[in-house]
């Protein structure tokens, strides 16, 4: 591991390096496998649900609210992109525009979770809750699973941030990728959990 | 010094802390406790078959209370030696007070037979009455069938016992292997503080129980046994302390939100909202992952060593223990987990067969791979038994572990024919409980013979672990 990090410090041979290995630690790509194995289950069981309740679900689902929806799309998937370019700016040392896209990142992020709570006393208001039906319990609980990853990965922006500023990661950048692959995952969970419970 | 005293005169001291000694009187303990409940086991599976044998003397009710009390009193036994004998290693100092980690071990041990006797000679409803159980009731609720003044002083054992680790740990270096087993060891004495509450709504009694009897053995425990794993992988491969740690965090991250969030599993016919079918089904469908996990860790630990470690059984203690955790707790729990399932199988033989195999393969297993590593050195025998004496101490692991694997297989042959009969048909055709029982015998003898096969193969073990034999 060290010895492709400090490799990828030399510009000729970052392409070569980055296309080479798995990013990040090993340990938080077995996490990333388990939590996506959650999700699988919650967006299998909810499509059977589904097919096996198609007039409610259409009912319900039109109930949604779908620019909110939206909207959160819009917000997770910039702050993957500014995660990105963090990441690209910290390979290559330049750690105030890191922290900076970092930010940005970490104020999407907050859009999101600002708009979820919005749509979710949106729903209460209109006097649907958890046991409303087989379809709010199943979006209730899909979406405030992905919630809590929303704040957790938030942490880990927050706290690769802090390490960034104290110029943490001049040697050894396989942390800042581990916290930015498990950010990428919650926009990823998103992409598929909005299309399936939203629209389709 | 206790431990120096037991030290004395031994010329093969490999003890890094002579107060880890203290742990010998527990794991010993431990052992004649186990021996106890594979007796009581025995008697119980031939009172499935034969109902009347013993029964006047020993009911079939008290047996089964005495065959899973001990189980659980020998466990605590055994984690306890093993955090007196891990910890002060770990944290590279003396324990804190070996005099005190001695009157507490005579303490619970007094406790722990007193009460044992006190189901085997009285009725239990007399006992009740002796240990004034009127002014607080807790009794009556399986695996804490235990008097409230046991419970109490099971409380002001386990206070003692995480003061004195603390105190050490205080003092001493902070790992991350100290941190995750008295996390642990917290946790398991902050849930068994719901044994004292005793609601006297059906529901939520069940629902607080399972605060205990879940969240011990899908949650906390599940700590201890990592730390535990974890502490031998280090001393048996010598791979870096940096990425074993590593992987006990994940390990335990992932048992810990699959296992609380699992306590859905119990709540299904709980009278509780219909969420939990979901959460409960989904979560605990995942329980086998931080097993599977722990399994790839052993397994590429020990092929990435650095040294051969001459404790060979207590190498083979720590895989065993990993892979049968996955097949019991994980495999064998995944089959019956999910609510559709559940709603058949729920209490029948196939929850047996998984209570077998994961208490055995999770707790009892993982209690035997630490007495393996320290009691050669406790006892100043050296890094590890005689070779001869390990032959035997495989041979005892081998013969249980095989025997495990007969039990939990009829159960679950046991089980799944009386889901077919008693359960699944929806007329009158399905048959009765007791007529279904009849129907069963087979399996129940089948698995009366491989706990035979069980008891001779501890028999084995306890014929090495007294070995009077000095390594060459």
């Amino acid at each position: 591991m060290t010895q492709s990090i400090s490799a990828s410090i030399d510009a000729d041979s970052t392409i070569k390096i980055v296309d080479k290995r798995l990013p990040g630690d090993l340990a938080m790509w077995f996490f990333i496998l388990a939590e996506l194995s959650v999700f699988a289950i919650f967006f299998i069981g909810f499509a059977v649900t589904e097919q096996l309740n198609t007039e409610l679900f259409t009912a319900s689902k039109a109930k949604l609210h779908p620019v909110a929806g939206l909207i959160n799309t819009l917000a997770l998937i910039t702050s993957s992109f500014f995660v990105a370019l963090a990441l690209h700016a910290i390979s290559q040392q330049k750690v105030r525009s890191t922290v900076i896209y970092l930010v940005l990142g970490q104020l999407l992020a907050l859009v999101y979770l600002v708009v979820k709570l919005w749509e979710y006393s949106f729903l209460f208001d209109a006097g649907i809750d958890i046991e409303t039906n087989t379809f709010f319990t199943l979006y209730f609980l899909i979406t405030a699973f992905h919630f809590l990853h929303v704040i957790l990965g938030m942490v880990i922006l927050a706290y690769i941030t802090l390490r960034a500023r104290k110029n943490a990661y001049q040697q050894d950048i396989s942390g800042f990728e581990a916290g930015a692959s498990y950010w990428h995952m919650v926009d990823l969970l998103w992409i598929i959990l909005f299309p399936l419970v939203y629209i389709i | 010094m206790i431990g120096h005293q037991m030290m004395k005169g031994n010329a093969m001291n490999t003890l890094k802390y002579q107060s880890q000694a203290v742990a010998k009187p527990y794991f010993i303990f431990a052992l004649v406790l186990f021996v106890g409940q594979i007796l009581f086991g025995l008697l119980m599976g031939l009172q499935y078959v034969m109902g009347d044998f013993l029964a006047s003397a020993i009911p079939f009710n008290v047996a089964r209370m005495v065959h899973t009390n001990l189980l659980i009193v020998w466990l605590l036994f055994g984690f306890m030696g093993a955090a007196y004998y891990l910890v002060p290693e770990e944290a590279e100092t003396e324990l804190y007070s070996p005099k005190l980690a001695i009157t507490l071990f005579w303490v619970f041990a007094a406790a722990g037979v007193l009460t044992i006797l006190g189901y085997l000679l009285v009725p239990y409803s007399t006992l009740a009455d002796i240990t004034l159980n009127h002014l607080w009731p807790t009794m009556g609720r399986e695996f804490l069938e235990q008097p409230t003044i046991t419970k109490i002083g099971i409380v002001i054992v386990a206070l003692g016992f995480l003061f004195n680790l603390g105190m050490t740990i205080l003092k001493g270096r902070k790992t991350a292997i100290n941190m995750v087993l008295m996390t642990g060891l917290i946790g398991l004495a902050v849930f068994f503080l719901f044994s004292f509450y005793n609601p006297s709504n059906l529901a939520l009694d069940k629902y607080f129980w399972w605060f205990v009897v879940h969240l011990w053995v899908e949650g906390v425990w599940e700590l201890i046994m990592g730390a535990i794993l974890a502490f031998i992988l280090i001393k048996t491969t010598g791979v870096d302390r940096e990425v074993i740690e590593k992987w006990l965090y994940v390990v335990i991250a992932m048992a810990l939100i699959t296992g609380i969030l699992g306590t859905g599993h119990h709540f299904y016919w709980l009278a509780t909202p219909e969420y939990w079918q979901w959460v409960g089904s989904i979560f605990s469908a995942l329980e086998p992952l931080p097993f599977f996990a722990m399994v790839l860790y052993a397994f590429n630990m020990v092929n990435r060593r650095r040294r051969e470690h001459p404790n060979k059984a207590a190498t083979l203690w720590a895989l065993g223990t990993a892979v049968m955790a996955f097949l019991g707790a994980g495999v064998w729990g995944f089959l019956h987990t999910l609510s559709p399932v559940n709603y058949y199988t729920h209490g029948s033989q196939i929850t047996a067969a998984h209570g077998h195999m994961a208490f055995y393969g999770a707790y009892a297993m993982i209690v035997m791979t630490i007495i393996s590593f320290a009691m050669p050195k406790i006892r100043g025998i050296g890094e590890a038994m005689p070779n001869r004496a390990q032959v035997r101490e495989m041979w005892g692991f081998w013969l249980m572990t095989v025997a495990m694997v007969f039990i939990t297989l009829f159960l679950t042959g046991a089980g799944v024919l009386q889901v077919w009969l008693q359960r699944l048909p929806e007329t009158g055709e399905a048959l009765s409980f007791m007529a279904t029982q009849d129907k069963l015998a087979v399996f129940y003898w089948l698995r009366e013979i491989a706990g035979v096969v069980f008891f001779l193969g501890l028999l084995c073990y306890l014929s090495s672990f007294f070995t009077k034999e000095k390594a060459a």
